[in-house]
């Protein structure tokens, strides 16, 4: 396992301390190590656990039933591609399909460099924009239709690399 | 208590308030078939195979979870209760592997037994699977969730008896398994490998990692010298995979079949227990007079030594450092036995037969091969067994004429080695020898009382040669944890502690014979626990030797090879350490 840095655990003790007196803590917890993390790292599971007086399979449990908290660090840009009825229909498989080959991640994976994560979402409620996706919170009407969408993909995978060889 | 009074298929039933339809009804002798409910570890109501039709009820209710009122009028076999019964089943039976014929609780599964009851004739809803895991990492506990039926027994009693919980339900919906964390395997969590799970589940979802085929092979391996040992527990369970009654000793038949299936030699591990009194209570002795680390703790629960180096790692200097008795008796065949037959001991291939499954990686554990060999080879638990013997064609173990124990050097045991297998029995074992050692005359009362019962935590004040000491049993670890609090805040009064893995000890380990949840809900009840144990103090009470100091064969082995307890020789052979384990190896 991946050893946690420092401030991260900081940030997760201190998310316990917080809620660790109050009525149905451990979701409280939970949400808030999503938040700040952007994932459930296997230490703050420990934490909550310890705190909670429960199991860390109980918390595990927890974890696995709500669809909203991972247990994979999300990558630096996060991919949202809409998967209800209408975009399905206006073609957001092909969409996926070029998301994977730009980014290497796969469906609801991160990848391998840590750069994106490639998550399939129900509908958005964008259907007159079909197919939908958001990058970074961004939202991308329509698509399939021009560059727009993946010239943003590819201007990120740019920028990346040039932070990454200055640094 | 409050009277409450009501009616089951017609007939008047006094109940208590508070009881459920289904506490009213086992009181009264009405069978009420259930799944997922286990008595006094967990009531979920989550399998409605309980449903009973209750006047004036819309729907059909679970017994084990609707508590009794007033007038109430319940009628457990009506055409709608069996028909509602039957779907449920049908339904559980639609998402689960139904390969009954290969199966591990084949002709002893819950499921299959309810199936039967119910009449189910074919597959009424075939359909979608859910994604199954297999999973055989550890050397205990074999989990296989296409059998898994989610009753969450396992849960509850890893939770609740043990107070650990590394099993949890994951996932959600259809997709729901259970196991530990990351759908990992045992080893990667901090299991004791006591195997309670696995006498709780009704089905083959979780079973012993079976060693059978090695045992096999090493009998008729030619070149092979095969010891079989078998621990005090087995004779008071074993009986029971042959459709005896709890409780009956079968010891003179488990030889007798045991010596068919072609050991070369049959011996009791009793032998080894006498041998773990000698170098623990020898141990105590030290540490009383030399100021160690007292209390001490005994060792011969390998899952109580998994569970310190978990969870309490900081008491691991209370740990007796004596191997526990099969490994001990191990050691001995392949040194003191082999020299005198004057065999090689690699040619010597030993297999406990065990009522414990965290005897299984115990065998395995590096920081017991102190010797040349491992001291044991093969681990089989008393089903396995059961299996074993049925497989090599005796069907009816109550046929078969008594047989001994082989008796050449390592044959003789006490009735102090007997007692080892119910909680307590270590205790009483221990005192008995260093009481007599102590005070250099025979033992006025053999008999401790105090050390006897089913209770979870029993402690007593023993008076040895004058000088009055605290000593404290427990067995289950929900029942150990105040003692181990109280000896990390350095407040405990003890200077011997026995700590059982399993509730009630070996007797009611993870390896015996699985009594049902049918059983334990009857008129059996929990007494399945005492008369086991009962079997047990019935052939020490008889035994001519029952202090291990006496052990004639024991007093020559100290003589011509070991010297005494706590030599050199002994030290390498017979004692252990232990080390802090990481609870959780989790690879994201």
């Amino acid at each position: 396992m991946e050893k946690l840095n420092g401030s991260a655990l900081a940030t997760i003790d201190a998310i316990v301390a917080r809620h660790r007196n109050q009525a149905g803590p451990c979701i409280e917890m939970l949400h808030e190590v999503q938040n700040e993390l952007g994932y459930i790292p296997f230490e703050a599971m420990e934490k909550i656990a310890e705190a909670t007086n429960s199991s860390v399979a109980e918390v595990y449990g927890v974890v696995m039933f709500y669809a909203q908290f991972t247990t994979e660090p999300k990558g630096r840009h996060v991919i949202n591609v809409c998967l209800g009825t209408a975009c399905y229909v206006k073609g957001a498989q092909q969409l996926i399909d070029r998301v994977q080959k730009l980014t290497g991640a796969q469906v609801n994976k991160t990848s391998a460099d840590g750069l994106f994560s490639l998550d399939a979402t129900r509908c958005l409620g964008a259907c007159g924009l079909a197919p939908v996706c958001i990058i970074d919170g961004k939202v991308y009407g329509n698509a399939l239709l021009g560059t727009n969408f993946t010239d943003e993909i590819r201007r990120i995978i740019k920028e990346e690399r040039t932070t990454e060889s200055a640094s | 208590m409050a009277e409450v009074h009501i009616k089951i298929n017609n007939q008047f039933i006094t109940a208590e308030q508070g009881d459920t339809i289904l506490d009213a009804a086992n009181r009264s002798g009405i069978q009420i078939p259930t799944l997922c409910y286990l008595k006094n570890v967990i009531r979920t109501g989550a399998c409605r195979v309980c449903l009973v039709e209750v006047k004036g009820a819309r729907a059909l209710l679970s017994a084990c979870t609707t508590p009794v009122s007033e007038g109430m009028e319940v009628w457990t076999n009506s055409e709608r209760a069996i028909r509602g019964r039957k779907t449920t089943v049908e339904l559980i039976m639609s998402n689960h592997n139904k390969n009954c014929l290969s199966c591990k609780r084949n002709t002893n599964c819950e499921l299959q037994r309810l199936c039967a009851e119910l009449g189910i004739r074919q597959n009424r809803f075939e359909g979608e699977h859910t994604q199954p895991t297999y999973e055989d990492a550890s050397w205990g506990i074999v989990r296989d969730t296409s059998k898994c039926v989610l009753c969450e027994r396992c849960i509850g009693t890893c939770a609740n008896v043990q107070g650990i919980g590394i099993l949890g339900l994951q996932n959600r919906g259809f997709k729901t398994i259970c196991g530990p964390v990351y759908n990992g395997s045992f080893d990667d969590v901090n299991c004791m490998q006591c195997g309670q799970c696995v006498i709780a589940c009704p089905v083959g979802a979780l079973t012993e990692k079976e060693e059978i085929h090695s045992v096999i092979t090493a009998i008729n391996d030619p070149d092979k010298i095969v010891i079989c040992q078998t621990a005090p527990a087995v004779r008071a369970s074993l009986g029971e995979e042959f459709g005896l009654p709890i409780g009956t000793l079968v010891t003179g038949k488990m030889v007798a079949a045991l010596k068919r299936c072609g050991f070369d030699r049959v011996y009791d591990t009793n032998f080894g227990a006498d041998l773990t009194i000698m170098e623990e209570g020898s141990e105590l002795l030290r540490r009383i007079q030399n100021g160690g680390t007292l209390p001490m703790f005994t060792s011969c629960s390998p899952g109580w030594v998994r569970y310190v180096e978990y969870q309490y790692p900081e008491l691991l200097s209370h740990l007796s450092s004596a191997k526990s008795p099969h490994m001990m008796f191990g050691a001995i065949c392949k040194t003191y036995w082999a020299q005198k037959h004057n065999v090689d001991p690699s040619k010597i291939f030993v297999v406990s037969i065990m009522p414990c499954i965290a005897k299984k990686s115990e065998a395995r554990r590096p920081e017991c091969e102190t010797g040349d060999y491992p001291d044991v080879d093969a681990v089989l638990t008393t089903r396995e067994a059961g299996r074993l013997i049925k497989m090599y064609g005796i069907d009816e173990l109550d046929a078969l004429e008594d047989e001994n124990f082989d008796m050449d050097f390592l044959g003789e045991y006490t009735g102090a080695g007997v007692i080892f297998g119910a909680t307590g029995g270590v205790m009483e074992a221990a005192l008995r020898t260093v009481k007599q050692k102590l005070e250099n005359k025979p033992l006025e009362r053999v008999d401790f009382m105090e050390c006897r019962g089913m209770a979870g935590v029993k402690e007593a004040q023993i008076d040895l040669n004058g000088e009055k000491i605290w000593i404290a049993i427990a067995s289950s670890m929900t029942c150990a944890k105040p003692l181990l609090e109280d000896v990390r805040a350095g407040i405990s009064k003890y200077v011997f502690i026995e700590i059982m893995g399993c509730p009630g000890g070996c007797i009611n380990g993870g390896g015996q014979s699985i009594v049902s949840a049918r059983k334990k809900h009857g008129t059996i009840g929990y007494t399945y626990k005492d008369r086991r144990m009962k079997a047990l103090y019935d052939e020490d009470r008889f035994k001519e030797k029952r202090v291990s100091m006496d052990n004639v064969q024991l007093q020559k082995l100290y003589e011509d090879f070991l010297g005494e307890p706590g030599s050199e020789i002994a030290e390498k052979l017979l004692h252990t350490t232990y080390s802090p384990k990481k609870k959780f190896k989790i690879v994201q």
